[in-house]
């Protein structure tokens, strides 16, 4: 019987349950952050459980952190969820990366970097864009905190499995078109919803030419689509990026030969197939409220369709018919569990080499952990983001959430290399547009989006 | 957990589609360390006015619908990310159930974990629940998968398995460690292989 890659990952992991059943599936690796674990650890107190497998385990902060002065956590309710997991991690014996250590970053950023997270895996977190993992040929997905307990004290979880979507990305990316455009693009024509009850994998030529970061960003998106679960086969680029990390596997060439059977044995395997071709695909500019809301740059936004959409439109401050070069931007956003990689970095620095952001725009850049820092000061990005005009900062989720000190002020338009443009994401009355790291660097410079396929070398 | 049986009580409808989790709490609530006391956050940002004080013109501040402990609402229930602090909030202020035109896959979950019955009907059923009477109840028969409202019944589906651990209030993880024996075995193969 030919199967998907998908099936092939879920049948390793099944320990009990029939087909068709909730089956309780064996969790190779969970991530934590100090948002969603504190009420699991205090469950785990209370019924007097111990974590099953620490060494399966891996914490690190966040969500909260503050990026100007990572150690000096002024507001007392984040420091204390701070404390907590410091706390947590040191009672149940798990590994922790705290502020300061080199491993320490966006969790969906430090999995791969360190090597914890590989090919083969199931990988849990309680957070909704652990998809990221799925980048590598794994079963990544988010989980809530009653299901961060069951997998802490029995490193398993019940699970129905989902439904499989093949998507089929072909064609050669146009100029100034990225892979955040790809699944921007995706997720704008089939709406919010389109992957519910899904296990996505995204394959094909464009999928096969694309970095390991760049199919983080996609499989990232995933759930802004709906769907729990986006993955890519493994290949030769994921291995290579793989090996040599610090948890990566002591025999790479016996875990290489298992990795290479992770593959969808036939299209027809699939329960649905989409097609998305990206030779005609142009940059991605949301104007609404959900990642769906978007249009290409050189697209007037919609009519009011619903009052879903005259609500957004009335919270977003912008009209049917204009388009992405109306809208005044006066604060961008580089970081994130979606672009806050060091390539992305690279992508935003080097349109940004020899130019000024605006007048009156304010300019984060937050690399997505301490490692990317790191490299992107040796190679000194650093420095060109300064000479820039942007603030140059230490790692975290920072704005992409506005659950930290980094906010985006209320009415203001922010262009944003983040994943999510809900009502009050970046802070309270913040307008967020999502677009590629190339796109809000322009738009950075311009004081509104343009369309980079014209101005880019 | 407590056991669900059958709920009867009054609706309220919020019925726009797509209501993402950053909508049903608040990113300060989100900080909190427990697991108590969200009821007064829910819907936070549409419930109170800048000053603080209620929004009359949002519905669950409406008197009529005091006390309604059945919630409908649109399509895409629950978007966004996994906090589960939004269902916590939706218990903690008193629903028991959550009638949807569909729900995401993550906060169903996390509603099926919190005893927090999530039934998704059809967009027309939800509709009508949507415009009935404000004092007129509704029943939720879960060993029966029925809703029974304005003289009609209409059936819901829900997994068996997830239904039986709602009816009989089962702690999930007191349940999972029955499969201890399967759980060594499976990682002892692992080791093995």
């Amino acid at each position: 019987m030919t199967q998907t890659m998908f099936d092939k990952l879920w049948q390793r992991h099944v320990v009990a349950g029939d087909d068709g059943e909730p089956q309780l599936l064996y969790i190779d690796l969970q991530l934590l952050h100090e948002v969603t674990s504190p009420q699991a650890f205090e469950g785990l107190r209370e019924n007097h459980r111990k974590v099953h497998s620490p060494e399966r385990t891996f914490a690190t902060l966040d969500h909260n952190v503050p990026t100007e002065d990572i150690f000096n956590v002024k507001d007392a309710i984040s420091r204390k969820q701070i404390e907590t997991l410091r706390a947590n991690t040191k009672e149940f014996g798990i590994r922790f990366a705290d502020v300061g250590s080199d491993e320490q970053g966006i969790v969906h950023v430090i999995g791969p970097e360190l090597g914890l997270t590989q090919p083969g895996m199931t990988i849990v977190c309680g957070d909704s864009h652990t998809a990221t993992h799925g980048a590598f040929g794994s079963i990544g997905f988010g989980i809530g905190t009653s299901e961060v307990e069951h997998v802490l004290a029995t490193q398993t979880i019940w699970q129905t499995k989902p439904k499989t979507m093949g998507v089929h990305v072909h064609g050669k990316l146009p100029h100034g078109v990225y892979a955040k455009d790809i699944i921007l693009g995706l997720i704008a024509r089939e709406g919010v919803a389109f992957g519910t009850g899904y296990a996505i994998e995204y394959y094909g030529d464009t999928i096969e030419a694309l970095s390991m970061e760049e199919r983080m960003s996609i499989c990232n998106m995933t759930i802004e689509g709906g769907a729990k679960y986006g993955s890519i086969r493994p290949d030769q680029t994921t291995f290579d990026y793989v090996r040599g990390r610090k948890y990566a596997p002591k025999n790479m060439d016996a875990a290489i030969a298992d990795w290479q059977t992770l593959y969808t044995d036939s299209e027809d395997d699939f329960d649905r197939v989409i097609d998305f071709d990206v030779t005609t695909l142009a940059p991605i500019v949301s104007w609404g409220t959900n990642p769906g809301m978007a249009v290409p740059v050189d697209h007037p936004f919609p009519e009011i369709q619903n009052d879903d959409d005259k609500k957004a439109y009335n919270y977003i401050g912008l009209k049917p018919g204009q388009t992405a070069e109306q809208i005044p931007i006066e604060f961008a956003f580089f970081g994130s569990c979606t672009n806050g990689r060091l390539s992305d970095l690279k992508v935003a620095a080097n349109v940004l080499k020899g130019h000024h952001i605006a007048p009156g725009v304010t300019a984060l850049v937050v690399p997505g952990s301490r490692s990317v820092k790191n490299a992107a000061e040796k190679l000194g990005l650093d420095q060109i983001f300064k000479d820039a005009g942007c603030d140059w900062r230490e790692p975290g989720c920072s704005a992409c959430l506005g659950m930290n000190p980094d906010q985006v002020p209320a009415g203001v338009h922010c262009a944003s290399t983040t994943n999510r443009n809900f009502e009050g994401r970046q802070g309270v009355g913040a307008r967020t547009h999502l677009a590629s790291p190339a796109m809000v660097a322009y738009a950075a410079i311009n004081g509104h989006f343009v369309d980079i396929r014209k101005v880019a070398d | 957990m407590k056991p669900i049986g059958q709920i009867t009580s009054t609706v309220v409808a919020v019925m726009d589609d797509n209501i993402d989790t950053d909508q049903l709490v608040p990113k300060q609530a989100i900080k909190d360390t427990t697991r108590k006391n969200y009821g007064d956050v829910l819907f936070s940002n549409r419930r109170y006015l800048e000053d603080g004080r209620l929004n009359p013109e949002f519905v669950l501040n409406d008197f009529k619908h005091e006390g309604a402990q059945i919630l409908i609402t649109g399509h895409n229930f629950g978007y966004g990310s996994s906090w589960e602090h939004a269902v916590w909030a939706l218990r903690d202020y008193g629903f028991q159930a959550v009638i949807a035109k569909n729900f995401n896959d993550i906060f169903y979950m996390n509603c099926i974990n919190n005893g927090v019955l999530p039934v998704k009907l059809a967009d027309e059923q939800c509709d009508q629940l949507a415009s009935l009477p404000a004092d007129q109840p509704v029943t939720i028969d879960l060993p029966q998968q029925t809703v029974t409202f304005a003289g009609q019944t209409a059936q819901f589906e829900i997994n068996a398995f997830w239904k039986d651990r709602l009816v009989k209030g089962i702690d999930d993880i007191e349940a999972t460690e029955t499969f201890d024996n399967a759980i060594k075995k499976f990682e002892q193969r692992r080791v093995e292989e």
